[in-house]
């Protein structure tokens, strides 16, 4: 295994582009060294990002967003209280990976890169209208953070391509935003649904809002039908139900030794339900 | 003099000591099986069958042999043939014959001068399979169109026309049960279904070995039993037994698991072939799930028969546990313990032994008994239901006491199951007030604890301290709870006893520390060590005194002339005697060899309050109550841990573990990401009461507290959901998704 550490992302870019054989990024390494261990994954060239200049990194953007570095780690997201203030459901979805030793390591984008259907991080980076920068051989580009996932373990990343920064929106006023996950378990384990909803309010009533749904598809998925059934109401219990009849129709999952298609099924309608609430009352100025 | 210790005042016993290995463990200087390396040493890696049930056609080793660095390749073929029986079986689950019996299997071995070599090794070792159709579970294995898994392999007791994967059938009872039946005012009969799940101890087996071409061997071994070790890998290798020395490492969790061999003795096998120099294995997690011992999965039919006031009448149970590709399930054990709580007049066992393509069970804290109680306990707790009685009055009514006719045969002697019932009852937990979507339950478990061999050996030192060597490798506190007996009937402080756990080399042989023995034999072979050692130092002040030793008594640590007849000497201490052994006779020790006698059974009621969230099935443990008869806590904190640590383990067996495998015979679930241990905080604060009924077969009335505490938490979670949701589940674990399903099907139907 050749180990690299480029000072630039073009640099990275063009490492990889150039490699013949199996290549990772390393991150934080808590997906890439654990697959490595168990014999998953033998990379042949492991490119290094974190000695690249401002990798970690969080900045607020011209326009009032947040720019973060690929290699913050979910520590550092949830010690940066203006960032958790704007977009806490972001936020909480990175806290809820693993313990506080993998926090201290694992990154946002190597959670997305991964491709992991499950990754805890990405409903809420979709919900909340992420972009990320992808930066490869020829340049950069801005795309939206959902085309990134292609499948399980899979992303649309072309060979030689990175990702050089998530960017999240100005969080504007009146907003809310929120994730939750179902798993048996309080901690250390991986989601057999997870769900994230970012919501505008217009006095009581919902201006605009995403829903996006891990674990019950091939990718985390955005759903308009959901965001629909919420917009122009005031979360009332008849739109709480539209909410979760949109969710669970939207899940398409598997049934596998995690659970049940059924029971994913069922569960997206009640987590959209109840992050919804969530996600309302901050919007409103109601912690929760 | 049993009796007189019942009611004696005790100055250690009983109180909370500092564990002597407490400073190594906490400071990570312990070293456990993992962290012994010697010179020279090399690293092993096994390879193992991704299949349930295949033919091994062949095994090409040419091109790991031909990297660098690879010392050893070894098959079946380089162990010896025509052992028999649970020789045969031992020798076959730690290197497969002619087929590969489940996934995970081991088929051959290779030894290399890193540990990163030796895993590439392993990769390149190209093995060529014919698929057998399998079968995983213990129903589907009973057909007698089932996948033969070893034909022939079924003992006498089996009887025709079964399926050939049942090797063993075991029927006993007493009274008339269709009279008992008859008597009832209801009888109920349910089928209960668990899953295998896996003891989950904390530390992968680990092992170095080393084996010369003289037959001469070490091992250094993280194991609850350094001569199950010895003898084991001895007789798979053809080893003469004794010129094996096995030295146990400190272990991290064994809960039955470490009771046996898996891979050590594939360290020993590369170790003879790479020439003499020592191996070093260590499993992965995955190996450890897939291949070590997890206990049975069982299918169990229950009929009780009651009367309208809460009196049994009668009781069946037929149960059927596959263990593995090999002979051996617990259910024996889980036949005995099935109905020990309850005075039944008549009672019928039925149990079979069943073979499926799945590792080989290993014991597991209380073998056989948590899954017994599962399927009892909660039919009981239906019935209760059904007849408006409380339950735990219910068992309180019909509960056993001393003099009583045990289910499975023998009388009961001194037994503390009404106190334990009684304790609970006054337990504030049981007033706690319950809130909407929450339930309490309530069930009871039963170990009967063992003996077993036992050598032990005390010395004493020239300053008066005193070292004691036992067998039994410390898990649970072991070590502090031998030196407060010891120190205590010695009359000594316990900061100058140290307790040894040592090699094969150093006592005779000893059965691990299992069946809640270590506290149980070890006291008591230790009193009787150190009644010797007194004999001899009272001899020792007689002759200086020059009066007669049988004038002589110890009395507080010293030496004392028995009554003023016996002439007027101020004590003589330990220490002085010690001081002077040299010139007064030479060396001061005290061993004991045998089964110590006088087991004390052990009973526990758990009381649990769970909270289930009707929309998504998933289950919370408010509150957890543990009552359990210690007999006689040595040291209490420990005696705690092993009821928090059995009620931890029986409520992730209850919720979440379980073995799950595919329609193609693979494990899924071999990493505890998959493999769901409760984390701690999945569960409150568990709440113990120690009920002491001194066991008057133990110098300090131990029992035994090891093993009750993982058999009450599978029923009682199950009844306090049933309490929570309305809805009963009578197949474990009982995960989110099918507790949403059965809530579900209450509001649909
Ligand atoms: C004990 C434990 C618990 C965990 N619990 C959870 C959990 O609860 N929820 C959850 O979702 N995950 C969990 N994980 C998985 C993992 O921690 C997360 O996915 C984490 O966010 C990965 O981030 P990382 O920085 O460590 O990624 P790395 O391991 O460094 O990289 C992951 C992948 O992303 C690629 N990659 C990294 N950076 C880039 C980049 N800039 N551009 C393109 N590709 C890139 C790498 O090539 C690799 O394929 C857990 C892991 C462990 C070990």
């Amino acid at each position: 295994m050749r180990y690299h550490t480029p000072q630039t992302f073009e640099d990275a870019a063009r490492i990889a582009a150039g490699a013949a054989g199996v290549t990772r990024f390393l991150a934080g390494g808590t997906d890439v060294l654990v697959q490595m261990r168990s014999g998953l994954v033998l990379p042949d060239d492991m490119i290094d990002l974190k000695h690249i200049p401002g990798v970690r990194d969080i900045a607020r953007t011209a326009d009032g967003g947040w720019r973060i570095g690929v290699a913050v780690s979910g520590a550092e997201l949830g010690e940066h209280a203006a960032l958790k203030a704007d977009w806490p459901g972001v936020v909480e979805a990175m806290e809820l990976i693993g313990s506080t030793q993998v926090q201290g390591r694992a990154t946002l984008t190597g959670n997305l890169c991964n491709g992991s259907p499950a990754a805890d991080s990405v409903p809420g980076l979709v919900a909340a209208g992420a972009m990320v920068t992808v930066t490869g051989p020829s340049g950069s580009r801005d795309v939206a953070v959902e085309t990134i996932p292609a499948g399980p373990g899979k992303t649309a990343l072309a060979p030689g391509e990175l990702i050089s920064a998530i960017t999240l929106p100005p969080r504007g006023a009146h907003g809310g935003d929120a994730y939750l996950r179902f798993i048996p378990r309080t901690e250390m384990d991986i989601a057999v649904v997870g769900c994230a909803v970012n919501l505008v309010l217009d006095g009581d009533q919902i201006a605009s809002a995403r829903v996006a749904l891990g674990a019950v598809a091939p990718t985390v998925i955005l759903v308009p039908e959901a965001a629909a059934a919420i917009t122009g109401t005031a979360l009332d219990a008849a739109a709480l139900e539209a909410l979760a009849g949109a969710a669970s129709a939207a899940a398409r999952p598997i049934s596998d030794k995690r659970g049940t298609a059924d029971f994913r099924t069922e569960v997206a309608g009640v987590l959209a339900r109840r992050v919804a609430e969530i996600a309302y009352a901050r919007a409103k100025g109601h912690a929760k | 003099m049993a009796k007189d210790e019942m009611t004696r005042e005790f100055k250690l016993v009983g109180t909370r000591a500092l564990r002597p290995d407490g400073l190594d463990k906490v400071t990570g200087r312990a070293r456990y099986g993992a962290d012994f390396a010697l010179p020279g040493m090399l690293w092993g890696a096994v390879v193992r069958s991704p299949h349930a049930h295949a033919r091994i056609v062949g095994i090409d080793a040419a091109k790991a042999l031909a990297l660098d660095g690879v010392k050893a390749v070894v098959t079946r073929a380089d162990f010896p043939a025509g052992l028999t029986g649970s020789d045969w079986d031992i020798q076959e689950n730690v290197m497969a014959g002619e087929v590969a019996l489940y996934d995970g299997h081991a088929v051959a071995a290779v030894a290399a001068t890193s540990a990163l070599i030796a895993q590439e090794a392993a990769r390149l070792i190209e093995v060529s399979y014919d698929l057998l159709p399998h079968v995983t579970d213990v129903d589907a294995a009973m057909r007698p169109d089932a996948p033969a898994i070893r034909p022939g392999s079924a003992d006498h007791t089996v009887p025709d026309g079964m399926s050939p994967n049942v090797v063993s059938y075991i029927e006993y009872g007493r009274g008339d049960l269709d009279a008992g039946f008859a008597e009832a005012d209801i009888v109920r009969e349910q089928t209960y279904k668990s899953e295998a799940t896996h003891q989950g101890y904390i530390e992968p087996q680990a092992c170095v070995g080393q084996l010369g071409a003289d037959g001469k061997g070490e091992m250094w071994v993280t194991t609850q039993g350094q001569w199950y070790v010895r003898r084991d890998c001895a007789n798979v290798l053809g080893l003469d037994v004794a010129q094996l020395r096995v030295t146990p490492s400190e272990i991290g969790g064994g809960f039955g698991g470490k009771t046996t061999v898996f891979m050590e003795p594939l360290a020993l096998a590369l170790s003879r072939k790479a020439g003499g120099k020592p191996v070093k294995l260590v499993m992965s997690r995955a190996e450890v799930l897939r291949a070590t011992g997890p206990t049975a999965s069982a299918s169990m039919d229950v009929k009780i028969g009651m009367k309208k006031d809460g009196t049994m009448t009668a009781g069946r149970v037929e149960f059927r546990m596959q263990g593995g590709a090999f002979p051996g399930s617990p259910v024996p054990d889980a036949l005995k313990c099935a109905f020990a709580p309850y005075k039944l007049p008549a009672v019928l066992h039925i149990g079979y032994d069943v073979l499926a393509n799945r590792p080989k069970a290993a014991a597991y804290r209380a073998p056989g008994a948590p899954m017994a109680a599962f399927a009892v306990e909660s039919l009981v707790d239906e019935m209760a239901r059904e007849l408006g009685l409380d339950p735990l009055e219910l068992r309180q009514k019909n509960a056993v006491e001393e003099g009583d006719q045990s289910s499975y045969g023998p009388k009961f002697r001194k037994i503390g199951l009404k106190e334990v019932l009684a304790a609970a009852r006054a337990h504030p937990n049981l007033a706690a007030p319950l809130g909407p979507n929450q339930g309490r339950g309530i069930a009871t478990g039963y170990w009967s604890n063992y003996n077993g061999d036992t050598a032990v050996s005390m010395a004493v030192a020239e300053d008066g301290t005193v070292q004691v060597s036992v067998g039994t490798p410390d898990i649970g506190g072991s070590r502090a709870s031998i030196g407060l007996m010891v120190a205590e009937y010695l009359g000594i402080p316990y900061e100058s006893v140290r307790v040894n756990v040592v090699e094969t080399g150093a006592l005779a042989i000893n059965e691990p520390t299992h069946g809640s023995r270590a506290t149980f034999a070890n006291g008591k072979a230790a009193v009787a060590a150190c009644d010797q050692a007194i004999k001899e130092m009272c001899r020792r002040a007689a002759a200086d005194w020059g009066i007669d030793a049988e004038a002589v008594e110890w009395i507080d640590g010293a030496a004392q002339p028995a009554g003023p007849n016996a002439g007027k000497f101020p004590p003589m201490s330990l220490a002085e005697i010690a001081g002077r052994m040299s010139d007064s006779g030479g060396p001061i020790a005290g061993h004991f060899e045998g089964i110590p006698r006088g087991v004390g059974a052990s009973f526990g009621t758990h009381v649990v309050d769970v909270e289930v969230d009707p929309e998504t099935g998933r289950t919370t443990i408010l509150r957890y109550l543990v009552v359990q008869d210690a007999g006689r806590a040595i040291q209490p904190a420990y005696v705690e841990g092993q009821y928090q640590g059995g009620a931890a383990q029986g409520i992730g067996w209850a919720l979440n573990e379980g073995y799950v495998y595919g329609a193609d015979g693979r494990l899924q679930n071999a990493t505890f990401l998959d493999y769901r241990i409760p984390v701690a905080s999945d569960l409150p604060m568990i709440d113990t009461v120690i009920v002491e009924v001194p066991n008057p077969g133990h110098p300090f009335g131990v029992r035994g507290v090891g093993e009750t505490g993982i058999a009450p938490p599978l029923p009682a979670v199950a009844n306090a959901v049933a309490a929570a949701t309305g809805v009963r589940l009578r197949e474990l674990p009982m995960s989110p998704p099918k507790v949403l399903e059965a809530i579900r099907g209450r509001r649909d139907g």
